[in-house]
């Protein structure tokens, strides 16, 4: 935890703010509400990752032995929406509101006191979601994507679903105008656009992103809202209205949210990557302008996610090319990545081990992607394992193990100590194995056809699922040593040296202390 | 809190810019509603509630048969709703007429709205509707019985493994002070 250091610049700081918990709660700082946003997203890791058990405990046999297929449909949706909106978007923002001051050379984020509303939304947002599984009818149960008509029957939980988004957006899009305007408007000075680190650069790509798409979401639960309540016929058949226009709306933001959890991974691992290759990072203005492409193609694909919908051939056809272009930006930051690491003097420590199993396993969920791409091909899997698995290769060993990497990474500028290094690549084997064991087996599944959300299976079906079932339970095991290792490093770790990753070129490492001074580039740095 | 490097009246004016630029984007999520309508109706996808027009070259197929089911259901209101013929043996591009019966049970007068379904799904594609009550809403009194026509064609150019087709109406109450007419 950020430690108060008022020296770092050889002039005494009064630090005004309150001790104890009223420190949090009222915190202006971009370390503590970094900090905050971080511990906020890795508890609800935890309950996200817990639903997941409960899933996967069902799942192990045929048969309903733990759940009744009402709770199951409840454990799969909040499962979702958790993940997406409580667990991986949170965690980002931590680590913009960390890294991106560092980064650039502010002092803070541009609006502070914006800042500690956008964090504290989220607890309220988050009680909200979890508490609907206590209510009369339960939690939501409709699948995170809330398709009407499902939506528009389900109970008092979706009610409370819909609320918990509309907060969730709410902190998002404060959150994203926050940084934009940090990034375009703090800056150091001689820190020009085409100098910012990879990291910055993806969260202001992700920051307009979420600010382009997140009021989109907000309308469209808005319009479920008053469908449910106010008499209004958007989706209802019967009254005018389309369910299918619901899927329209929904994945126009649901592709670019896609990217939002996804960006800024490529950020972290665009940082990890050439620090432990010492090298700088290969074709620097192409990765810009790839990650800008692919943002931009990510608002023209929302309908690939709908080829079974009904959809005249010709829209078919231009989504389905329109998503496979993705490819190509894609291709070009992992080439990027790889000719980082070419001839590198490359050392493997554990933030570098997530940065490469990150790069293997998103290029298998980027593969699996282009064939859910194919019309054809996604008629068949459309709504199976098959899906699942790709997602949660992109998700997971996407978003999370680079998460995971940037944790690593900046641990120590962050708390002056440093994590048990041996303890860390268990992590990320004990993680790899886990994983795969996981949701490899799940592609075969869904090939084979078995059907997503559904709490019991065929027979054939068995031993798949067994093995998916123990590798589910390991992932998640392992990661409570994730925790035990960022404990024990922030209360009793060795001490950093000023410097620990000889590779490292970004503002942070060269131009501060670590750790981080609670105040740092009060005077900004000049960069040459 | 010192904002050495940066202009505090400069963050204000981007905070606003981008406030505004939100909530455009939130009345685009609603201004989608009527673009998707408009792009269904110019596009002839989803048609639900415009009569089909019988093109000059339309063409009897009489060395083909085809096997109509008709299906009639009402959900979630107290009307009783049945097709007079279950089902109709026809050539494709011929023009048939099929009644329909209505009757509110209820004391209240109710306003209802017919969908149709079509199995196999792209009958949609094939299928000219001249005459349904399914293009308007339907009131009916309390106890009244009414009866109603569908005139359609199935256009030859159905795909010749299909032998049989159904087509399937549900009515569905309308709240009151909708009109399900919005074009």
């Amino acid at each position: 935890m950020a430690a108060v250091h008022g020296d770092a610049h050889g002039h005494e700081h009064d630090d005004h703010h309150p001790s104890g918990i009223m420190r949090w709660i009222t915190t202006t700082n971009h370390k503590d509400i970094g900090t905050m946003y971080l511990w906020f997203s890795f508890a609800m890791f935890l309950v996200g990752g817990t639903l997941a058990m409960g899933i996967r405990a069902e799942l192990f046999q045929p048969g309903i032995q733990i759940l009744e297929p009402e709770l199951f449909n409840q454990f799969t949706t909040l499962h979702g929406l958790i993940m997406v909106f409580g667990a991986i978007m949170p965690a980002f923002v931590g680590f913009a509101n960390w890294q991106v001051p560092l980064m650039i050379g502010a002092p803070d984020m541009a609006f502070a006191r914006m800042n500690n509303w956008s964090f504290w939304l989220l607890p309220v947002a988050a009680t909200l979601l979890v508490s609907s599984f206590f209510v009369p009818g339960g939690a939501a149960a409709g699948g995170w994507t809330f398709y009407p008509p499902l939506s528009t029957q389900g109970g008092l939980g979706v009610d409370l679903m819909i609320f918990s988004v509309h907060i969730l957006g709410a902190s998002s899009i404060m959150g994203s105008i926050n940084i934009i305007t940090t990034i375009l408007n703090m800056r150091a000075p001689g820190m020009t656009l085409m100098k910012m680190p990879m990291f910055v650069w993806t969260w202001l790509i992700t920051a307009y992103l979420l600010v382009l798409v997140m009021p989109v979401l907000a309308g469209v639960v808005t319009m479920l809202l008053t469908d449910r309540h106010f008499g209004t016929s958007f989706f209802n058949a019967a009254g005018g209205g389309d369910p299918v226009m619901f899927q329209h709306i929904f994945w126009f933001f649901g592709h670019p949210e896609v990217y939002i959890m996804i960006l800024p991974s490529f950020g972290i691992v665009s940082e990890v990557i050439p620090t432990f290759s010492r090298k700088p990072l290969f074709g620097y203005s192409s990765m810009v302008y790839a990650t800008a492409s692919i943002a931009i193609l990510s608002c023209v694909v929302w309908a690939h996610h709908m080829f079974t919908a009904g959809m005249p051939t010709v829209g078919q056809l231009f989504f389905m090319y329109a998503t496979m272009l993705i490819a190509v930006p894609t291709g070009v930051k992992v080439f990027n990545w790889t000719a980082t690491m070419w001839r590198g003097s490359m050392s493997f420590e554990t933030p570098m081990l997530f940065a490469i199993g990150f790069i293997f396993l998103f290029v298998i969920g980027g593969f699996s992607g282009v064939i859910c791409a194919i019309v054809p091909i996604d008629i068949q899997v459309q709504d199976t394992y098959y899906v699942i698995a790709h997602f949660h290769y992109v998700l997971v060993s996407g978003s999370l193990f680079a998460l995971f990497a940037g944790a690593y990474y900046w641990i120590p500028k962050w708390t002056g100590r440093m994590y048990n290094e041996t303890l860390g690549k268990w992590h990320f084997w004990l993680s790899m194995f886990f994983f795969n064991l996981t949701f490899f087996v799940q592609h075969f599944l869904g090939l084979a056809g078995m059907p997503r959300r559904i709490p019991d299976y065929n027979l054939q079906f068995a031993d798949f699922n067994m093995i998916s079932s123990i590798g589910a339970f390991g992932f998640g095991l392992t990661q409570l040593l994730f925790l035990y290792i960022m404990i024990s490093c922030i209360r009793s770790g060795e001490k950093a040296p000023q410097m620990p990753w000889d590779g490292a070129t970004t503002l942070e490492w060269t131009h501060l202390p670590t750790p981080a001074p609670y105040h740092s580039f009060e005077k900004p740095p000049i960069v040459k | 809190m010192g904002m050495i490097n940066s202009n505090p009246k400069a963050n204000v004016l981007m905070l606003k810019k981008l406030f505004i630029f939100t909530l455009i984007m939130f009345a685009f999520g609603y201004a989608l509603v009527p673009f998707y309508e408009k792009f269904c109706e110019v596009t002839g996808i989803n048609n639900l509630l415009n009569p089909d027009v019988l093109s000059k070259d339309n063409w009897v197929d009489e060395e083909r048969w085809l096997a109509v089911e008709f299906d009639a259901n009402a959900r979630g209101l107290p009307w009783s709703f049945k097709s007079l013929q279950t089902n109709a043996r026809i050539h494709p591009g011929e023009p048939i007429t099929v009644m329909y019966e209505i009757t509110n049970n209820s004391d209240r007068e109710i306003a209802g709205q017919a969908i149709p379904s079509y199995s196999p799904r792209y009958l949609e594609k094939h299928l000219k509707k001249l005459e349904c009550f399914c293009f308007t809403k339907q009131v009916l009194k309390p106890k009244e019985t009414r009866q109603m026509p569908v005139q359609f064609v199935i256009d030859p150019s159905l795909p010749v493994e299909i032998n049989t087709v159904t087509i399937s109406y549900t009515f569905f109450e309308l709240p009151e002070g909708v009109n399900v007419i919005k074009k």
